[in-house]
């Protein structure tokens, strides 16, 4: 479904990214997992079409990616969840999610995406009318995956989304990614947390100073003693 | 009793021009942080659109403002193009001093084209004055209070209730957010610009009507007040602008009546020290570190 090819991707003045390759296939759930710094959000700014890079290629269903511009990538069907959730403050849940549909047109459409969100999380729909920045932190990590999944994407990028919540808010935000996989989105996510990302991936791929260190299944990555060294604690 | 009620009526009608561009100063800060000192200058040519569609091709009242609002909608945009957009990612004092060579080329270029001379604006619309309670009331006051508050509902209607509204307050609070769920920046921040410039051209024509005068340099004074009105309002935000501009308007003509006139612009600078302040961000403006 999507392939990066040789990419290599400047952060201001360091080269953030240097030759990585991966790929996801249609229906996985693939982690990207490696220390703050590595280079982890840079590659999906750059899938995201908010950062360029300096060379490489990124392939979308046999479309390259090169000089789209961010809402264009948004209708070929790719969206992503940022780091630090970017809500936005002062529009109320329901609007925020409304600014996910961004693109969409089909009205009908639009509001069985509404019901699936709100299935997802029910707690959104409770405070619908609520204006966002008065939501938690888990409440709004789920208002940011709710938003990402209100533009019906073929692939979802999810960034950190365990970052800085409470542990039980972090079960169910994994239970959900599994979820929403499970109902046809395939999932590319960036973990900190490596533990709870290889448990639930079909593959994942460990970066290191902006390039590929190890590559394998989540149960091989779980099971490598470099990985847990390195990323697991143990 | 009756003087100050009097007094209270004019600073409403001139307050409401204010507001009126006032409006356009904060929407523009608000999307790109940029202090558009063009915008007087985008009122003046509504006015000057008012002048020449209603003598020359006779238009009505309604339609010389309705005209004027896409005119000063369609400048309003190009300017952005040409002059900002290009600077999007510069430094913003570049923006900024950019800003101000629009706006001398605007002054300077119609004073060219026009010559620099006052003319009086067509009176499309003859004044009658109403005597009610012992104040007296002109139906040009009331069409110019009646005209900005129906704008600003409108305004107001926009911002919070249509999609491409609620995309500008998304890109105002988080453009890289906005762009992830596929907001077009550029087009929504020429919405921003038309809407902004829009409100201007509108009050060029109100003013035109109430002053009966125009000039290409007629910009400036109100243009630099408005900016003081959307500061004391606290600049980004659309109730505060509103709100500054009548402060302002009814402070001037205040002023004015207990026979300060030669000091009417001095309060205005006054009391945007004062309320700077006490309160640095305006009245409703959020608290932030940020400096223009």
């Amino acid at each position: 479904m999507l392939t990066v090819k040789d990419l290599v991707v400047n952060y201001g003045a360091i080269q953030a990214v240097k030759k990585v390759s991966f790929e996801i296939h249609t229906g996985e759930i693939v982690t990207l997992i490696g220390a703050n710094g590595a280079g982890k959000s840079t590659i999906l700014k750059t899938i995201s079409g908010i950062l360029h890079p300096v060379s490489g290629e990124i392939i979308y269903q046999d479309r390259p990616l090169k000089k789209v511009t961010a809402p264009k990538i948004v209708r070929a069907g790719i969206s992503q969840v940022p780091e630090g959730r970017h809500i936005f403050p002062g529009l109320s849940v329901q609007e925020n999610l409304q600014m996910g549909a961004f693109l969409r047109t089909d009205r009908t459409a639009i509001s069985k995406t509404y019901d699936d969100v709100y299935h997802y999380f029910p707690v959104l729909k409770q405070r619908r009318h609520q204006d966002a920045a008065t939501l938690s932190g888990g409440e709004q990590q789920m208002l940011a995956m709710g938003r990402a999944l209100m533009a019906k994407p073929q692939l979802m990028l999810l960034d950190e989304p365990s970052m800085g919540l409470a542990p039980i808010f972090i079960n169910e935000i994994f239970d959900i990614i599994k979820a929403i996989n499970a109902a046809g989105t395939t999932v590319l996510l960036i973990e900190q947390n490596a533990n709870k990302a290889l448990a639930i991936a079909d593959r994942g791929y460990v970066l290191a100073s902006g390039q590929i260190k190890l590559s394998g299944t989540g149960t091989e990555l779980l099971a490598n003693t470099a990985v847990q060294k390195a990323y697991l604690g143990g | 009793m009756q003087t100050i009620g009097q007094q209270f009526i004019n600073g409403l009608s001139l307050g409401s021009i204010y507001a009126l561009l006032a409006l356009g100063y904060t929407m523009v800060y608000g999307i790109i942080k940029l202090i558009n000192f063009a915008h007087g200058d985008i009122y003046m040519l509504g006015a000057f659109w008012g002048y020449y569609v209603i003598n020359q091709l006779h238009f009505n009242f309604i339609l010389a403002m309705l005209s004027a609002m896409l005119f000063c909608a369609l400048v309003g945009v190009v300017i952005e193009y040409f002059a900002y957009r290009p600077l999007r990612h510069s430094p913003r004092i570049t923006a900024l001093i950019t800003a101000i060579g629009v706006s001398f080329l605007l002054e300077n270029g119609m004073s060219y084209l026009f010559t620099a001379n006052t003319r009086s604006f067509p009176q499309v619309i003859k004044t009658v004055t109403y005597h009610v309670a012992g104040l007296r009331i002109s139906n040009i006051q009331l069409l110019i209070l009646g005209s900005a508050c129906f704008l600003m509902l409108l305004l107001e209607l926009i911002i919070k209730r249509t999609k491409m509204g609620k995309a500008m307050r998304a890109v105002a609070v988080d453009p890289t957010a906005a762009q992830l769920v596929g907001i077009n920046l550029n087009h929504t921040i020429s919405f921003t610009f038309a809407l902004g410039s829009a409100m201007a051209g509108a009050a060029g024509v109100l003013i035109g009507l109430y002053y009966n005068s125009i000039d290409p340099l007629m910009g400036m004074t109100p243009g630099i007040k408005a900016f003081v009105a959307a500061v004391i309002g606290g600049i980004g935000s659309i109730p505060g602008a509103s709100l500054g501009g009548f402060i302002i308007g009814i402070l001037e003509t205040g002023v004015q009546a207990i026979g300060l006139s030669a000091y009417k612009d001095a309060v205005v600078y006054f009391v945007l020290i004062v309320i700077l302040l006490v309160m640095p961000a305006g009245i409703f403006g959020k608290h932030t570190k940020e400096k223009v």
